[in-house]
């Protein structure tokens, strides 16, 4: 049974028009994990259909561990969004919700590579000489 | 976390995670997630709620250069 909604599919595919180039979604997940790793992989699937710009990879979190390493990975569900390069974006649970929307946005921004970002805001940015974790803890209401 | 994804976009050295707090319990505890969205950086910087852009780097710059406190 599909996880979007009509509504939603019209919605995704009308922001997906923004697309420039290739965005590539990793979903991380376990067999033995919880309900929502299944969920994931689904409605990520889901969602690379709505454009062909869009592609999906389902990797395992303990078979494919090097790469989980490699993309910082340790808990699952995950999902990495990916476009011309890793650009650090990761989702942690089911991006469902409120987090849709900033997954939606994430394949645009991964893909165009035009952050949304004033001047000034680019310009410090680009002075940093250290990693920057940000974490932003959500629900999906 | 919309600014935080644009941010890593903007930056290689930034990355940003967004994290669903009911499916990871432990990690949400960890932080003391209270309220949500609730942004914490490189560990040491921490806030509840949106901030403007000015803001938000602000605390992604202090972060970087070593402020705050553990979390």
């Amino acid at each position: 049974m599909p996880i979007l909604m009509d509504r939603d599919r019209e919605a995704v595919k009308r922001e997906f028009e923004k697309l420039t180039g290739p965005v590539k979604v990793i979903v991380f997940s376990q067999e033995l994990g919880s309900e929502t790793c299944q969920q994931t992989e689904w409605l990520m699937k889901e969602v690379v259909e709505l454009t062909d710009k869009a592609s999906v990879e389902i990797l395992n979190l303990i078979l494919d561990r090097e790469k989980a390493e490699a993309y910082g990975v340790d808990r699952v569900p995950a999902v990495v969004v990916e476009g011309a390069k890793d650009y650090g974006l990761r989702f942690f649970g089911i991006p469902a919700g409120y987090e849709f929307t900033n997954l939606i946005d994430a394949m645009v921004v991964a893909s165009t590579g035009t952050p949304a970002l004033s001047e000034e805001t680019r310009a410090a940015l680009g002075g940093l000489t250290s990693p920057v974790h940000i974490k932003v803890f959500t629900t999906p209401t | 976390m919309r600014l935080a994804q644009h941010m890593a976009v903007a930056s290689d050295q930034v990355r940003a995670d967004c994290i669903e707090a009911n499916e990871f319990p432990e990690w949400s505890q960890q932080y003391r997630v209270m309220a949500v969205p609730k942004v914490v950086i490189n560990d040491r910087v921490q806030f509840e709620g949106a901030l403007p852009e000015r803001d938000f780097l602000s605390a992604v710059l202090r972060a970087a250069n070593g402020g705050g406190a553990p979390a």
